[in-house]
Order: structure tokens, then sequence, then C-alpha cells
């Protein structure tokens, strides 16, 4: 079977149970004792187990099998849920993430070894069925802990019989004197002394590794007996290099719990083995070490790369086909031409117009989807982060079901990452700086998106320390970009567009975080590259807010069509501010740029027909002049003739002409000419 | 025929009197001229782009790539329309006229004299019924790194 067809949806369902898996576990981070939001993660694995198994994509099946006895147990009360829980929960996910990451770019799940998580998960599973049977042994103590044993069948067996009988069964906690040099034979002394009048039945370590010295001074034995805990204990106690004996009854509640027991051990025998490793790696960071595999797979170039894809409500496409039936139907009804009178055929025309007007709409919302896809992985983010830095904060985001074009989804991640980080690291403040300014310990960052008319507008919002834009010209007056006379005379605005700049950065040092100012300046072009604009209000102390403000769609924009000589350009409408008529001798020239006068603003002026290569026409007494704006910045460009208004579909010049100065893309006209898109961010 | 299955075919077109040919596994169609949008600011050789089934592509005049003198479009003029390296081009020709096909030993390798000016874009010299046909890389003639040095 060519299961292939099937990967889109594999990865499209996929990466949305991952999505609501990570949105559970941040509120299960909260509400721990949610047993819902168990059941929830829980089916959420199990769907995934049950997918990825389909498509024999065995790593994620086998992770989330672990994954699902450990959710089971805790569903079932067998095991108590702890942040350590969670965060191991996390790393999971992350490596679920990699993995459908992988499948996406490669189609193969990638190299990543998921085998010390699943021993975490086991070793979890265990330690919390440990804390069960007997409750008082040590079990959370890094340094020694009784990380796992496992009772297997048998033994089971032979507890819940020895008690039948009423005998005593217990778990001891051995512990030996880190003096010890002969630790296998003491432990046959304790192994000698104990089974005179007792019966061991289990021992972690196995009793062959205690033979052969492969443990750390302490081995956990459960054994059945007569004798009192106390008798056994003072025993134990007399033979020399044993400083500690920890003695707690095994207690086994019912017989579910002994099927429970049963079912476990075989998916997680093979694991004993590994403890001691799993014992002494509990700690690490997994997202860490799986970042650098994450980077050296990268490196092995995609082979099986799988296209974009919208999932689309089928109202929207059954929209759709109503549409595109009404526009069989007009043209039925025009290919009858000989009939139509001439107002008919006005009729008609109009018809056809709204229908491609509709049509245009219903394509647009086909293309949609929710910012949510975008902001769901920040609380996640925000959440580490903060850990991170040692910082309280909390995210509210609102908006999250604003609509943006799926081109838009994918370009905007990354800037919002980076001012996401940003806000964080230089924002807001630790929380004693906070108390010190009278704030509340806890930061807020607030994340909302609003359409706003043809736009949609992403908000940044912290309370943290704002940017202090004395500082920035400090800064700039350093590095040389101002004078010290530049600086001082520098509106707020203007002091803050200087952090957009390259290599520009307020940090007093380099963090891990962000500080190397590669950011804002990143976070600038790419936003412009999709033609929306960045903006910052700061106040010092108070916080900041950067808005970005975005179209909706890249693929239609209304465009101002111009002439230069014969050559028809589009200029997008959303950059233009108006359009004047200048005469001749208003144009000054300033250290050799033009300028005009223009509602008493100094107006740069671009001749756009000198940047395109078109010779200069006869001097008109009246130009045209367009007047476009790059976010605060403004400038006049002078077109020979002005066309018209409309609405154009932006096509891409290809591969080969990308990176051509001053041209966005080209648009085919009504005539079935091309007429070039002008970049405006680019003129000037 | 004897040589079925190595046997490449190429498409012939001429340029100044000469026969040039292009593997026929790069060439998507051959249309007629059509007009073009200028397209400022890229190489010389870049004629504009054209309108091809509502697609934008661009169109390289192998006139003006090979340094051949100027010559006026005419009803002959045809342009190739190529895929090289998943980029889709068209190159503007002065006349095509056939498919041929010629079989490896009859293709010599490129003359190593310096002074043509289309050095550089022979991949070799294909021989067939008494007629020289000059073989183009196109992935030379379309070089897309001299597109980013003349940006």
């Amino acid at each position: 079977m060519d299961i292939n067809q099937y990967l889109d949806m594999f990865i499209e369902e996929s990466k949305e149970h991952l999505q609501f898996m990570n949105e559970h576990l941040l509120s299960l981070e909260k509400n721990p004792e949610d047993k819902d939001l168990i059941n929830e993660i829980f089916r959420i694995a199990h769907t995934l187990k049950g997918m990825s198994g389909t498509m024999g994509f065995v790593k994620i099946s086998n992770l989330t099998h672990e994954m699902e006895n450990l959710l089971d147990a805790i569903r079932s009360n067998e095991i108590e849920i702890c942040s350590e829980i969670v965060d191991l929960l996390f790393s999971c996910f992350d490596m679920l993430d990699m993995y459908i990451n992988n499948i996406i770019n490669t189609g193969q799940e990638g190299e990543q070894d998921s085998s010390k998580l699943i021993q975490q998960l086991n070793s979890m599973l265990n330690k919390g069925k440990n804390s069960f049977s007997s409750e008082n042994l040590i079990i959370n103590n890094s340094n020694n802990g009784v990380k796992k044993y496992k009772f297997d069948e048998h033994v089971a067996k032979a507890i819940i019989e020895a008690k039948s009988k009423g005998l005593n069964v217990y778990s001891l906690l051995i512990k030996l004197s880190e003096n010890c040099i002969l630790k296998s034979a003491r432990a046959f002394i304790v192994f000698n002394t104990l089974e005179a009048y007792s019966d061991i039945i289990h021992s972690y370590p196995s009793a062959e590794d205690i033979e052969d010295e492969k443990f750390n001074y302490e081995f956990v034995l459960t054994l059945i007996t007569k004798k009192t805990k106390d008798e056994v204990k003072k025993d134990m106690l007399n033979i020399s290099e044993i400083v500690d004996v920890k003695i707690e009854d095994v207690v086994i509640e019912n017989t579910d719990s002994l099927e429970k027991i049963e079912l476990d051990n075989t998916n997680t025998d093979a694991n004993i083995d590994d403890i001691n490793e799993a014992q002494d790696t509990n700690d690490i960071h997994p997202v860490s070490n799986l970042n650098k595999e994450e980077a050296a797979n990268e490196k092995k170039k995609a082979s099986n790369v799988i296209g974009k894809t919208v999932r689309v409500d089928i109202d929207r496409l059954d929209n759709l086909m109503n549409l595109v039936s009404e526009l069989i139907i007009i043209k039925t009804r025009l290919e009858d031409g000989g009939y139509i009178e001439r107002n008919n055929l006005n009729e008609a025309i109009e018809y056809l117009e709204r229908i491609t007007t509709s049509l245009h709409d219903a394509v647009m919302k086909v293309r949609m989807v929710p910012i949510e896809r975008v902001f769901n992985r920040f609380p996640r983010m925000v959440r580490d982060l903060a850990k991170e830095l040692g910082k309280e904060v909390e995210l509210e985001m609102s908006g999250e079901e604003t609509e943006v074009d799926r081109t838009i989804i994918d370009e905007i991640g990354d800037p919002l990452v980076h001012l996401i980080r940003n806000s964080l690291d230089h924002g807001i403040e630790s929380p004693e700086v906070r108390v010190s300014r009278g704030k509340l310990p806890v930061g807020k960052i607030k994340l909302k998106a609003y359409p706003d008319g043809n736009n949609v507008v992403i908000e940044l919002e912290d309370d943290g320390s704002g940017i202090d834009i004395e500082k920035v010209k400090r800064k700039a007056v350093e590095k040389g970009i101002l004078t010290q006379a530049e600086a001082s005379e520098l509106s707020d605005n203007e002091a803050i567009e200087l952090l957009f700049r390259p290599g520009f950065s307020t940090a007093d040092s380099v963090s891990d975080v962000s500080g190397r100012g590669v950011g804002l300046d990143v976070v600038k072009s790419k936003i412009e590259s999709i033609n929306g604009i960045v903006e910052v209000e700061t106040s010092h102390y108070k916080g900041s807010k950067f808005s970005i403000r975005l179209p909706l769609t890249l693929a239609i924009i209304q465009a101002l069509l111009i002439n230069i000589k014969e050559e028809t350009y589009a200029i997008p409408l959303s950059s233009i501010k108006e359009i004047a008529t200048i005469h001749n001798s208003e144009i000054r020239k300033i250290q050799n740029q033009e300028v005009v006068l223009f509602r008493n603003n100094t107006l740069p002026i671009i001749r756009l027909n000198r940047i395109l290569g078109v010779m200069d026409s006869d001097e008109n007494e009246e130009n045209t002049l367009v007047v476009v704006k790059k976010g605060e910045k403004e400038a006049g460009l002078i077109v020979d003739k002005l066309i018209g208004q409309q609405e154009i579909v932006i096509k891409s010049l290809g591969k080969y002409l990308q990176g051509i100065p001053y041209l966005a893309g080209a648009t085919i006209l009504g005539n079935g000419q091309i007429s070039l898109i002008l970049d405006v961010n680019s003129l000037f | 025929m004897d040589n079925f299955n190595t046997n490449t075919k190429y498409v012939v077109f001429k340029m100044n009197n000469e026969h040039y040919g292009i593997d026929i596994a790069n060439v998507k169609s051959i249309e007629r001229i059509q007009s073009f949008t200028r397209v400022p600011n890229s190489p010389i050789y870049v004629k504009g782009v054209i309108n091809l089934r509502g697609e934008v592509v661009p169109i390289i005049d192998l006139r003006l790539r090979f340094q051949l003198p100027y010559k006026e479009l005419d009803s002959n003029s045809r342009i190739i329309i190529v895929f090289v390296n998943d980029i889709e081009i068209g190159l503007l020709v002065d006349s095509s006229s056939e498919v041929i096909e010629i079989s490896p030993q009859d293709i010599d390798n490129p003359p190593t004299i310096k002074d043509s000016s289309t050095e550089g874009f022979i991949k070799g010299i294909g021989k067939k019924d008494e007629k020289l046909i000059i073989l183009i890389d196109l992935e030379k003639v379309i070089g897309l790194k001299e597109i980013e040095q003349a940006s």
C-alpha cells in the first residue's frame, strides 16, 4: 500500500493533535489536579499512537505508547502528578513535535533517539508505583533514590500469597557506608543474614548485579518473613559498614493493580538494566540535546518535501463551488451573445463582476487560517524562557481567531518570536526590580491580534522597563552612528528607529536570549518583505508596545497603475498617501537630492524614469507626484501619467529575476500585458 | 536508429545562420513572438517578461547573450521555453527548424579556441547530415551567478 497519499493528512492531523497537547499540557501545569486534562492528553497520545502506527512511524508510536502508560497510571491515581512529570511530558511533546517536523521536511521521522525519554517515562512510572506500594521509602532523593524497581508477576503473586498466609512482606533500603571496599561481600552478608529467617523474593539491582558490585552503596530488597520490622532492622544494623536501613511494609491494594503491574512489566522489563544511566542523566534537559541533533539533521537535505497545505472548512468550498457554477452560467449566457441586446450585455457584465468579486472573497477565505497557528506555540515558549531567565511572566493572548492568509502565517512566526524574546529579556524586569518599581512581581505580556480594514494588526505589549531613549542615543553616539549634536536633536521616534538598524543593541551584555543586535532589524525586514509595518510605542519604566500591521493577503492587492513613457507600472495602494501636482519651479536641489516643499514638509523627490532606466521626457511644466510612505518616511514619485486604481493579482517574477531592485513582482493586466509592480519600500 | 536508447533528441534553432541545439528534455514549448515587458535594471540580455498563459516568464535574448549582431524581430523569430533547474525561462532565437537525433559518437568536444563569443556556452558540436550543430549548455547560458553580479 502506498501510504504517501495519506502523509499530508497524517501531518495535518498530527499537527492539530500536537497543538492540543501543547495547550492541555500548559493548562495541566496550572491545574495539575484536573483529571479531564489528563484524560484529554491521554486520548491525544493514544490517537497519535494509532495514526503513527498505521503510517509506520515506529518512533512516534513507541514514544506515545510510553506516554500513554504514564498518563494512564496518573489518571487511575497510581501516580501523583508532579512538576517533574509535566516537564517530562513537555520533553516528550518536543520530541514528537520534532518527529513530525522531520516528517514534514523529509518524509522520515529522522534519527533522533527517544529511548532516553522512554526510560525517563518508565522510571517515573515505577517511581510513582513504588511510592504507592511502600510509601515511606525514599523515592525522590536524587542522590540515592530508589528510582525504580518492579515486581514481576511471580513476585507479586508471592507477595499476595504471603500476605494471605499472614506473613510480613517488607521492602528494605539498605545503605552501605561509602567507605565500604568490598560492597558485594557486605551485600552477601546481608543476603545471608536475611535468608536465615526470610525469603528474599526480589532485589534491586538484581542479585547478579549486586554480586558484581554493579550498584552504588545501596540496594533494595523485598522479603517475606515472620519477623517484625524492628527485628529485621536491628539485625541489619548489626552488620558493619551498613549506615542506614529503611524498612517498609509492601502493600498491594487489590488484584487490579496486580494486573496493572503485570501489564506494565511486559513493556518495561528491558529498561531496568539502564536504570543507573537514567539515574545519572535524570536531570538533563532533553530539549537542548535535541536541538543539536536537530541542527545536524537539518543539514541532511530534504528528499521528500511535502507541500504546504491548508485545511478548509467544507462550507467554504461549497461556497466556492456555487460561485464557479454561477460563473459557468454567465459564461453560457455570454456565449449566446447574439441574443443579448446592448443593455443586457451590460447587465451580464455587472453580474460577472459581482461573481468575480465574490469568488475573490471566497478564495481568499479558503486561504485564510486563524492566527492561532502561530500564537499557540508562544505560551510554551514564554513559560520556558521565563523559567530560564528567572522571571515571572504571564502571557495574555487575545484575538487568536483572527484570520490571516496562509503565506503570511508562515512568515510572521519568526518576527514574533524575536519580539517576544526581546520583551522577556529586555522588557520584563526581574521580580525584585519590579517590586522596587512599584509593579506587581509578575510581568505581563499581552499579545493581541485583530482585523482592521484590509489589515491585520498584531500588538505585543509588555509592562516592563520600556525603551530607554537616552540610552539608545548614547549607544548610537558610542557606535559612531550619530554625532553628539545629531543625537540631541533626534526625536523619540527617530531614536526608536535606530533600534531597527542592523547590529544595534542596547543590551549591555549579550545573552543567550537576545542582545546580539540581530533581532529587530530582522523583524523589520521580514515584516516589510510581506508588506507590513512595525511601529513602537514606549515609555521608560512603564513598558513598550510593538504593533505589526499586515495586509490580509498577499495575493491580490489594490494598486495604482501609472505610466512612465509607454511602460505601465503598478504601485500598491497601501503605500500611497496622496497624489498631487507640482510645478517644476517648486523642485529644489539640496545636496544633490531633489526635494519639494509639500504641506510644510520637505519631501524628497524620486524620478521614477531615472531609476527604471527610461529616458527623461520633455520638460513638463507640471509634474504628477505620487506621495508614498514607508513607515514614518515619505517620498514623492514623479510619474508621467496616472491610469487608475485597479485590483491586481501579484505574480512572482520567478527565481531567475529575483533580486532585481525596485520590483516587487508582476501582474497581468486586462489586455494580457504584463505590468511590473514597484517595491516602494526599496525606493528610499 | 541502431543506437536508439543512447541517442538524444535536440531541438535545433538558427541564429546568425548557425545551427544550435538544445536537449529536448529541457524544452517545454516553442512560442511565437508576443509583446515583452521590459524589466528595468535586469541584465542587458534579458529581453523582458512575457505572459505565457497566465505565467510570468522571463526571456533571454540569445543574440545578446552570445554577443551576436542585432537583428530585428520578424515572423520567423521564436521563443523556446525551457526548464533548467526548476527555472522556467524563454530563449529568443531567430527561428526554430526541427527536432533531430544525434548519437553520442557524432558529438565532438567544443573548440578550445578562446576567441569565440559563445565560449563556455557550448557543450559540444553535433554532426548530422553535413550540418554542424552547436549544442549549448543551458545552465551556463542562464547563469544564475551572473545574474546576481549584474544586479
